[in-house]
């Protein structure tokens, strides 16, 4: 009898195990490939999209909600003064390679990151940093020049994440760091595979491997979702199919909010943008209801300042740009230029720049603006806008949490030069007490707005479409990244 | 013979009429969206309705035919400007060195994938109207110089052009006086068939972003960007290709038919 009920149990085990053996991997799509794999090197986001709580961690992190959390540091003390740090590491991490993390590889990655020749994209996190000691293996002591009251939150930055010296040189080929996952291969224009670290510290991951695609096609990306090549596609690129999908009890379809402020950037340094008023002119010939549901299908919050609408602290000040292309007109006259003008106006990739640049030129046209379109791949932008500021109007998404200090730097892409904002700034990074944090934060807001500097369009939402047996995917993006730890499949 | 020419014709000049109504007059703005009227289908305000912006689809094609017919004309005019006087060479100088210099010149060019090159010229000098005449045009200069050369050889044997060299003409002028006007007919075919494929040239380049910047209407573009609307407004793909198909058509079957009437003699000529 045994073996009679032991075959069909057999043939059961087997037709189980390819199904089992299929629900251990994901592959998730996104749109943009990364130019190279060192987070703390390149401005662009695509490195985060993968390699963020992924394969790379820092002191702290980011939580799903925004928060930030203790990751390698699993504690630390704030002198009385705000000016000293001491970070408590955690103990019985390893690399991928198998080298141990000590406090040294704390030292060399924030040395590295604030140097004289650090091609670190946001090298201001770390400009207060005065000097950091490795008391002992498991003991980070750093000492700011003055209190930044977002240190800790800097340290979260996909770009403030910990390095070995060890590993540097191949970094941008062969990442490694301290997360749940390591990297096994980059095939380039396709693919990045990704395998679970069994000695990770924390809890393992429930997936065993994970692939990030890249498919940066609209078309494309709504076929291979449909076919079921992807399980999942994180910030899905035409927004116009979500409906479809929401529709198909195969998918579910998660719009999260992001960090990203969607601007229509103003180049403040040069001619006709250095004038106020013609920026004012800008802002309120701009709809921003129109682009919202003709570039993104409704999809996306009307900003009124560059900062987050989900953010307690967030200032509506949306009235103050309201659409009115009269007064616009008005204020060019004022600006003497009723003859009307003509500018570039410069456009990356993403749809929410393409679509959106043709419907604001089009806004422009109504108050006598003449824009003209210029669209720019990636390399491009970052080239010509971001790094030679050679621009009049460019759209762009801001993903980076609480940027707004951004307005402060110097020699920043859209030119933006006030003391009264610096001000602003240097007191909140003074200041540690939240409601006065709060009220310089909602000043802060209030000047640029009060400025002009920019035209202030939506917050970017991110639309994620996924297989609904999968659970776990970030639903909102407090920082640009896919976290994959808590990602597993449910029957 | 005239079942071809005459529908060719047709559906040329209606390609063509509106394009030049287009200069006068167009059903709605192509410049100004209005995203509360996005995606509708065809009704009496839109014949062919709106796109994803809410602008009148047919004012997009007739504006767009401009374009296309634009850049295919300049192109076959760069093509037939270059490459006609160079046919003319190669085969007047047949016994020279020069002869296979111009040729294998051609053959380099033609050698190449002329999209892939289209590519690369607008990769270097930015994406535009202008990069992409350029582009298509520089494809279109071997395509005449190999049919010139080929149709005026066989001419430069007969006995009128022997009696017009005994009579003392250069070959300049004997190219000039006795050999273009006999190949004109050629010519005029090929000049139809290769406005076709630049038509289709200019949709390929601006359905993958490299022809006619926004928001100039292109018929390529209109269809790249209708892509991923396919299933929700299905109009706003169908009908800047069914422009683009029945203009190509229109022009193969003018093509064909211009052959077939200009024929009998200039067929022995081609081969």
């Amino acid at each position: 009898m045994t073996p009679r009920i032991l075959a069909p149990l057999a043939a059961l085990a087997f037709a189980a195990a390819p199904a089992l053996a299929q629900e251990n991997d994901l592959t998730l799509a996104i749109q943009l490939e990364p130019p190279h794999l060192d987070p703390t090197s390149a401005a662009a986001g695509a490195i985060d999209s993968v390699l963020y709580a992924n394969v790379f961690e820092g002191l702290t992190r980011f939580a799903a909600d925004g928060s930030v959390e203790p990751a390698l540091a699993t504690e630390w003390e704030i002198s009385e003064d705000g000016l000293t740090y001491t970070f408590t590491l955690r103990s019985g991490v390893t690399f991928h390679d198998g080298t141990d993390f000590t406090a040294e590889d704390v030292k060399f990655t924030l040395d590295r990151a604030r140097a004289e020749d650090s091609t670190n994209a946001q090298k201001v996190l770390f400009e207060a940093i005065e000097e950091v000691n490795a008391v002992d293996p498991q003991t980070v002591e750093v000492r700011l020049s003055r209190p930044e009251g977002a240190f800790l939150s800097n340290l979260a930055w996909g770009d403030a994440v910990i390095v070995a010296e060890e590993s540097i040189a191949d970094i941008k080929q062969t990442p490694i760091g301290t997360g749940p996952f390591r990297f096994e291969q980059w095939v380039q224009g396709d693919r990045i595979e990704l395998a679970r670290f069994e000695e990770y510290w924390g809890e393992a991951p429930a997936l065993e491997a994970a692939t990030f695609r890249f498919i940066a096609d609209p078309t494309a990306a709504f076929a291979a979702v449909m076919a079921g090549d992807v399980d999942a596609f994180a910030g899905f690129p035409a927004p116009e199919n979500l409906p479809q999908f929401e529709s198909d009890p195969r998918f579910t379809v998660i719009t999260g909010s992001t960090e990203g402020e969607t601007i229509l950037a103003m180049n403040n340094a040069r001619e006709p943008f250095d004038d106020p008023v013609v920026r004012e002119a800008v802002a309120h010939a701009i709809d921003r209801q129109a682009i919202i549901d003709g570039a993104m299908y409704g999809i996306g919050t009307p900003i009124g300042t560059h900062f987050a609408p989900h953010n307690p602290d967030y200032v509506d000040l949306t009235e103050l740009s309201a659409h009115d292309p009269e007064k616009a007109r008005k204020l060019l006259q004022e600006a003497g230029l009723e003859e009307g003008l003509t500018v570039s106006l410069k456009l990356p990739p993403p749809s929410y720049a393409r679509r959106g640049g043709e419907i604001v030129a089009a806004q422009l046209r109504e108050v006598g603006i003449t824009a003209e379109i210029q669209t720019l791949e990636w390399a491009q932008w970052l080239e010509e806008v971001f790094g030679n500021h050679d621009f009049d109007l460019t759209i762009v998404s801001h993903t980076e949490p609480m940027d707004i200090n951004i307005y402060a730097r110097d020699d920043y892409y859209f030119g933006y030069d006030s003391p009264a904002f610096d001000e602003i700034m240097t007191e909140l990074d003074a200041t540690a007490e939240p409601v006065a944090r709060s009220e310089l934060l909602k000043a802060a807001q209030e000047k640029i707005a009060e400025d002009y500097v920019n035209g202030y369009l939506f917050q970017l939402a991110l639309p994620t479409v996924a297989d609904a047996r999968l659970e776990g995917l970030w639903e909102n993006q407090p920082t640009q990244a896919n976290p994959l730890a808590g990602v597993h499949w449910t029957e | 013979m005239t079942f071809r020419l005459l529908p060719g014709a047709v559906l040329t000049a209606i390609v063509v009429l509106a394009a030049l109504i287009s200069y006068v007059w167009t059903p709605g703005d192509v410049a100004s969206v209005d995203i509360a009227a996005k995606l509708q289908s065809p009704s009496a305000a839109h014949w062919l309705g709106t796109d994803q912006l809410g602008r009148d689809i047919l004012s997009m094609i007739m504006v767009g035919a401009r374009t296309s017919i634009a850049v295919a004309l300049v192109a076959v005019g760069i093509g037939m400007g270059v490459g006609v006087p160079l046919g003319l060479a190669a085969a007047a100088l047949r016994d020279t060195w020069l002869d296979d210099v111009i040729m294998r010149g051609n053959d380099l060019v033609f050698a190449f994938p002329s999209l892939v090159i289209a590519i690369l010229i607008t990769a270097i000098a930015g994406p535009g109207a202008l990069n992409a005449i350029i582009a298509i045009g520089i494809f279109n200069i071997p395509v005449f110089a190999r049919l010139t050369r080929g149709a005026a050889l066989s001419l430069w044997s007969r006995d009128f052009i022997l009696a017009a060299r005994m009579a003392g003409k250069g070959a300049p002028r004997i190219s000039a006086e006795h050999i273009l006007p006999n190949i004109a007919n050629l010519l005029i075919v090929q000049g139809t068939i290769q406005f076709s494929l630049g038509i289709l040239a200019e949709a390929g380049l601006s359905y993958v972003g490299l022809g006619a910047q926004p928001p100039v209407p292109s018929w390529g573009r209109m269809l790249a960007e209708a892509q991923t609307l396919v299933s929700i407004a299905p109009h706003v793909a169908l009908m800047p290709g069914l422009a683009i198909v029945l203009t190509v058509l229109g022009l193969n079957l003018l093509g064909d038919g211009l052959r077939d009437v200009l024929d009998p003699r200039l067929r022995a000529v081609r081969t």
